[in-house]
């Protein structure tokens, strides 16, 4: 059957390894999910794990909350001791960067010139901050702690981008007291992912908070800062697969396992585009860790023998200043927004529906109906937006 | 500074004792311990379920309360039982000195 192991590894002794049984490209949460996931499916070939940054593999979540605001160290978020590498027999390839894929070969050609050769190929490369001149970037560890250096001597501070990155950007970096300008070149905040309610409650609350947030205008004048930040997403690092013939444009084309349309190659995470179930229209990249972990572990039982399609429930989490925000569902294509509670108290729900049917609710401080929201949007049902948004109504008892 | 133990049960039944880390959740103590089934999605900002354990019944009066997050949190685990907890919600230190966990069946 395709997907499983068909060779073991030949060479597990001699220095350097550069054949691997599975190769994962990639060393973030997807690419450590795909390994661990592996060896939790049985899995007994040998695995090499392979990324540009030198760093231990660490989460990405805090980078723009708890770490730039110095609340929590860098060893406080790896993701696994260095020891559990070793221990599960994952090789770490670090320092190298592919830039070529051989399907035919079954190679990866590093930019150092290196080649790994593999049964299989789980490319899970994330993607590429998109970078303005002069300006930092929030993506790496060491994209943070170069942006840390310069906030230290900095007082007047630009963010550019009001999506979830510049937002958390923002509220860190005002935490740190500076002055921050947070400017979004659309008319509202989260325009690409969030409906307008969640958008005017955040503008309100940065402004509380004393961030100058700045709508649909042109950038202003990096010169009158100190320091300036974007957070303006990100470009799937897919460039070798799709120049090796693989499907795809925006990312990578996966089937419900994670296969790409080339042999032996599978994506996952950010970089993958996929047709999620919860967006019946076209096939989508998630950025959130939920995705990365979960579609990578589908392509892990793929590749142990026993798949399993990618079909978990988006989620999402954000936090700035004392907001806990999250989100159930995926809320791409809604034609109707509803708000459950008073934005006013601070703790209030947007709800999303398509046709009918709710697809997606962002909670802010509401984290039962988070809980609750998520039975009513995998049932897939039509509910009463009257008692959608009637706040005495516990979500759970609309699950019938 | 004397060790600290805590006792952990991982899913196969396999028991096993690490070293306890004062100042840090009970999550981060365990995922430092290399327990890799505690996946700790959110990382323990109680959003998600997955650092969910069982806390051995003798132990419970040491635990602070479950919040309202929490509680929620864990209504959504198939495998909730009376001593559920995250282990993220629970500060390691002295007092939980050879504490006994097992970790929850993942959902």
């Amino acid at each position: 059957m395709r997907g499983r192991r068909d060779r073991q590894c030949d060479d597990h002794r001699g220095a350097p390894l550069s054949r691997f049984d599975v190769l994962i490209i990639g060393t973030g949460h997807a690419g450590v999910s795909a390994a661990l996931h592996l060896r939790q499916a049985g899995f007994t070939g040998s695995i090499g794990l392979l990324g540009e940054e030198t760093e231990l593999p660490y989460e990405r979540p805090p980078l723009s909350k708890e770490y730039l605001t110095g609340t929590r160290g860098r060893e406080d978020f790896r993701f696994r001791p260095a020891a559990l590498w070793a221990e599960k027999a994952v090789t770490l390839n670090q320092g190298e960067r592919v830039e070529a894929v051989d399907p035919a070969a079954r190679t990866a050609t590093c930019v150092s010139g290196r080649t790994f050769s593999y049964g299989e190929l789980v490319w899970t490369a994330g993607g590429r901050a998109r970078r303005v001149p002069g300006a930092h970037a929030i993506r790496t560890l060491a994209d943070v702690d170069a942006l840390k250096a310069g906030l230290e001597t900095a007082h007047r501070v630009l963010v550019i981008g009001g999506g979830w990155i510049g937002l958390e950007a923002a509220a860190a970096t005002a935490k740190l007291g500076k002055e921050v300008v947070l400017h979004e070149r659309e008319p509202r905040l989260l325009a690409r992912c969030s409906g307008k309610a969640l958008s005017d409650f955040l503008v309100a609350e940065h402004r509380r908070q004393g961030v100058e947030v700045r709508l649909g205008a042109e950038a202003p004048n990096a010169a009158e800062f100190d320091l300036v930040v974007a957070g303006i997403g990100i470009d799937p690092e897919a460039g070798p697969l799709l120049a090796a013939g693989a499907e795809g444009g925006d990312g990578v084309l996966v089937d419900e396992c994670g296969r790409t349309s080339l042999p032996n190659i599978w994506a996952a995470g950010d970089v993958a585009l996929h047709w999620n179930r919860f967006v019946p229209e076209r096939p989508i990249r998630i950025e959130s860790v939920q995705h990365a972990n979960d579609q990578a572990a589908s392509v892990a039982k793929a590749i142990a023998g026993e798949p399993k399609p990618y079909a978990a429930m988006p989620w999402f989490w954000s936090n700035q200043y004392d907001l806990k925000l999250q989100t159930v569902g995926l809320s791409h294509d809604h034609d109707e927004e509803l708000v459950r509670g008073e934005p006013g108290s601070g703790r209030f729900s947007v709800l999303y529906r398509r046709r009918g049917r709710l697809i997606a609710i962002d909670c802010v401080n509401m984290v039962r109906d988070y809980v609750q929201g998520r039975a009513l949007i995998e049932r897939g049902g039509v509910v009463d937006a009257a008692r959608l948004t009637d706040p005495d109504v516990p979500l759970k008892s609309l699950v019938e | 500074m004397t060790d600290l133990i805590i006792n952990v049960t991982t899913r196969d039944g396999h028991a096993r004792a690490i070293q306890g880390q004062e100042g840090r959740s009970l999550m981060e103590t365990l995922r430092a311990g290399g327990i890799e089934e505690i996946l700790a999605l959110c990382g323990g900002c109680c959003s998600c379920a997955t650092c969910h354990v069982y806390v051995d019944e003798e132990w419970a009066s040491a635990l602070p309360p479950l919040s309202e997050d929490e509680d929620d949190l864990l209504a959504t685990s198939g495998a909730r039982e009376a001593n559920s907890r995250l282990s993220c919600q629970i500060p390691f230190g002295p007092a939980l000195d050879g504490i006994a966990v097992t970790v929850a069946p993942e959902d």
